[in-house]
């Protein structure tokens, strides 16, 4: 049966034919023809937003406490171009998300028009693929080729642009099994020959760890239980980038905590230490390795990627595997058992001994405060006053973020959602809304920087519209801190532009909202305010004056290897070399 | 705390110079790319040599199969191995790219350039030009009183001894297509 219909119908068609329930968004001139059909359906719940940044992070934070893509429509010019940061923010992270945008009529494309923007050409290197649509009859197909390249091997974001005659014109609804997505199918099934080869190593392996990232997280929840099955199988100690924390539990036995630049002792010193280093979902990240050259040199490698230019792009892969970390998991699992595998035991406790020795650095340890709140405090007693309960952590980016990696504990995989490679501060407080709109009756908590969420917080607009009692905990130092930690470090304490001179007063702030406003500033008032934020059934503001001049430690400084990392303040002199100072 | 003593000129070095790759011998492969022929494709294959800082050093493309909407683009490019490595394997995801073959690894192969060359030139030099082209098997495919265009089809280095010998003789003036190569045999 084929269907006529105007392209507007058939993006609302299409939204509905994928399963969209929920769209983030602002209209404007280009996009009015879709608003018109929202407007007269019931199907998809539109969420206005008050920033197009904004929309594309919520999206993110939908996509990631969900699984499922996350769906932005805003309009053409600055619509679009609104929309980048969270384009590249996406794509950085591999986060599924289709992103519709308005465009000019066809006719007057290149003339300079009002609201006219380049936008596919703008959004070539920061989408996984982005399509201009030019005719009404490709339109429905197009969607649905966007939903499924989304998704499928590395997700991403995608872009479908649309002009404003291809709304109104009528063509042919293309229903989505029809939709043409045969050519893009990325491989998802391990190598069953090195996967062999991998269990082989593993069953000799003295020091060996487990290295997981996003990829683990993005494969879905049954990654993550395949995950815990193997290490409960070999007893190997784990270790997780910023990206794949609560794959493996932070309760769990064979946890070491983060890795990487702000990881913990453990994590690192096991990576550098170790002889079989298997890497499922990461990516060799620089904030993981430090120096590439004394990067774990005594070890093979393993690597699990869906992407085929992750493997040995940074790091050579002694074990290679190409393949969705669920199926080669599984298929790891299977030859594990088949072969009856068992582990060097005897080497495995040596091992486990040195790691016991490194935990008893106790390399978290920070020196607390009668009268100022220290933020790791603040962050212990959140996670003291949260725990158990059915709790999503976003974060901005800055010191707070790493602490809240360091001090919260993640149980479960998409809990935790927090702008990784591109490190994007303002990613927080939207992400934060688009996690409430898909688990309405959970508690979600912005873990935020005083700087960071000024970026975005027009968004407290929508979370009060509604009625979204996102909970916004800001860690304020006045200065952004983790600058300000670099300049003391490594331009001789030379504090250029690191600190605000005017900033809101966030109680008020959060009433001109119309939400509630708390401020904390003693230690001793602390519980009870963060219960007070917890009690309260809106929309909060924490505004939590902490210590200025906190550093977040442990540090590997830049250009360094794993082993050469800072555990406090005592550490640091000198330790960022020239060749370090020109990383960031 | 003391501030830190920072080199003068430290910060003229890349953050990715201080990574060691798996060999430093710089490699030069012909590529061949099989594209769905779309709007924005040759954009999005060139981006990604201009976004990650890889070398072109020729690239052709042009519509081989109508029906089945393909493009081949025909990449010369050099690199560290790991470079042609990332190269291919960054080609390979792309959403429109069918195929990637290295030439230069995948066997023989057969590349060649077709160039036309225009050379004003008088008296004895028109001669010497018209000699020179007949040893280069070049075709003349324009003549005036003033001037020669040459055609002339092979590799880059032949067609770049041609160019050689003709500036001597008058003005040259150039328009080379870049390298086309198809592997040998089936």
């Amino acid at each position: 049966m084929t269907r006529q219909m105007t392209g507007a119908k058939m993006v609302v068609e299409a939204l509905k034919d994928q399963g969209v329930e929920v769209v983030f968004g602002y209209p404007g001139g280009a996009v009015l023809p879709i608003y018109d059909e929202i407007f007269q359906q019931n199907n998809i719940r539109h969420i206005l937003v008050r920033h197009e940044q904004g929309a594309v992070h919520a999206a993110e934070g939908y996509a990631r406490s969900t699984g499922k893509p996350g769906v932005v429509l805003v309009t053409s010019g600055p619509g679009a171009t609104n929309a980048v940061t969270g384009l590249v923010d996406a794509l950085m992270d591999s986060i599924p998300i289709v992103v519709l945008t308005g465009q000019v009529p066809t006719f007057m494309i290149g003339s300079d028009a009002f609201q006219e923007a380049d936008t596919v050409g703008i959004t070539r290197p920061c989408t996984k693929m982005n399509w201009l649509v030019k005719d009404t009859d490709q339109l429905s197909d197009t969607i649905h080729q966007a939903f499924h390249i989304a998704t499928q091997g590395r997700p991403g974001p995608v872009l479908v642009d649309i002009p404003k005659d291809v709304q109104f014109a009528t063509g042919i609804y293309v229903e989505k099994p029809q939709a043409k997505v045969a050519h893009y199918q990325p491989r998802t099934k391990g190598d069953p020959a090195m996967i062999e080869a991998l269990v082989e190593a593993m069953e000799q392996a003295e020091r060996p760890v487990f290295y997981t990232g996003g990829g683990v997280i993005n494969s879905g929840p049954r990654a993550s239980a395949l995950l815990r099955e193997l290490v409960a199988a070999t007893d190997f100690p784990i270790t997780s980038t910023l990206m794949g924390l609560g794959s493996y539990p932070a309760s769990g036995k064979n946890w070491l905590g983060m890795l990487g630049m702000h990881g913990l002792y453990e994590a690192n010193l096991a990576m550098h230490g170790c002889d079989l280093m298997i890497n499922i979902g990461a990516r060799f990240d620089d904030r993981i390795t430090g120096r590439i050259a004394d990067f774990s040199p005594g070890s093979k490698k393993a690597h699990v990627d869906i992407d085929p230019s992750s493997i040995n792009k940074v790091i050579h892969a002694d074990f290679p595997i190409i393949g969705d970390v669920t199926q080669v998991l599984e298929e790891v699992l299977r030859v594990w058992k088949a072969r009856g595998s068992k582990t060097n035991k005897a080497a495995l406790k040596t091992w486990w001994g040195r790691i016991t020795e490194w935990r008893a650095v106790k390399c978290l340890t920070y020196k607390n405060s009668e009268t100022t709140i220290k933020p790791q405090y603040a962050l212990e007693r959140l996670e003291a006053l949260t725990k158990g309960r059915d709790r999503y952590i976003t974060t901005e980016v800055g010191q707070h973020q790493m602490w809240a990696a360091q001090f919260l504990g993640f149980e479960d995989p998409n809990r935790w959602m927090t702008s990784g490679g591109l490190g994007t501060m303002g990613y927080g407080t939207p992400a934060s809304i688009g996690v409430q709109i898909a688990h309405p009756d959970a508690l979600v908590i912005n873990v935020a920087g005083e700087a960071s969420w000024l970026m975005n917080m027009q968004e407290m607009g929508t979370a009060v519209q509604y009625r979204l009692p996102v909970k916004q905990f800001i860690l304020n130092n006045e200065r952004l801190g983790m600058v300000r930690q670099w300049q003391e470090l490594l331009h001789g304490e030379r504090y250029s532009h690191s600190w605000s001179e005017a900033l809101p007063d966030f109680v008020k702030l959060a009433e001109a909202f119309g939400c509630k406003g708390i401020l904390c500033k003693d230690p001793k008032d602390l519980d009870d305010a963060i219960m007070e934020m917890l009690a309260y059934e809106g929309p909060v503001i924490f505004d939590c004056l902490v210590e200025k001049h906190e550093n977040c430690f442990p540090m590997i400084p830049s250009g360094k290897a794993h082993n050469e990392m800072l555990l406090g303040e005592a550490e640091t002199k000198g330790v960022i070399g020239a060749e370090g100072g020109v990383l960031v | 705390m003391s501030p830190l003593n920072i080199e003068k000129g430290s910060s003229s070095h890349s953050a990715y110079d201080l990574r060691s790759h798996m060999s430093d011998t710089v490699e030069t492969h012909t590529l061949a790319v099989l594209v769905q022929n779309e709007a924005g494709v040759l954009a999005r294959v060139i981006g990604l040599f201009s976004g990650r800082g890889y070398n072109i050093e020729s690239l052709t493309v042009a519509e081989v199969d109508r029906a089945g909407h393909r493009s081949r683009i025909t990449i010369v490019t050099s690199g560290t191995p790991q470079v042609i490595n990332q190269i291919k394997m960054q080609l390979e995801r792309m959403v429109p790219v069918h195929e990637v073959h290295d030439l230069t690894v995948e066997g023989p192969f057969v590349s060649r350039e077709l160039a036309l060359i225009k050379v004003i030139a008088k008296g004895e030099h028109r001669v010497e030009a018209l000699r020179i082209a007949e040893i280069f098997r070049a075709n003349v495919v324009d003549s005036t009183l003033q001037s020669f265009v040459f055609e002339i089809t092979g590799t880059p280095e032949k067609v770049d001894a041609f160019c050689e010998l003709m500036r001597p003789l008058g003005e040259v003036r150039l328009a080379r297509t870049g390298v086309a190569a198809i592997a040998r045999g089936v």
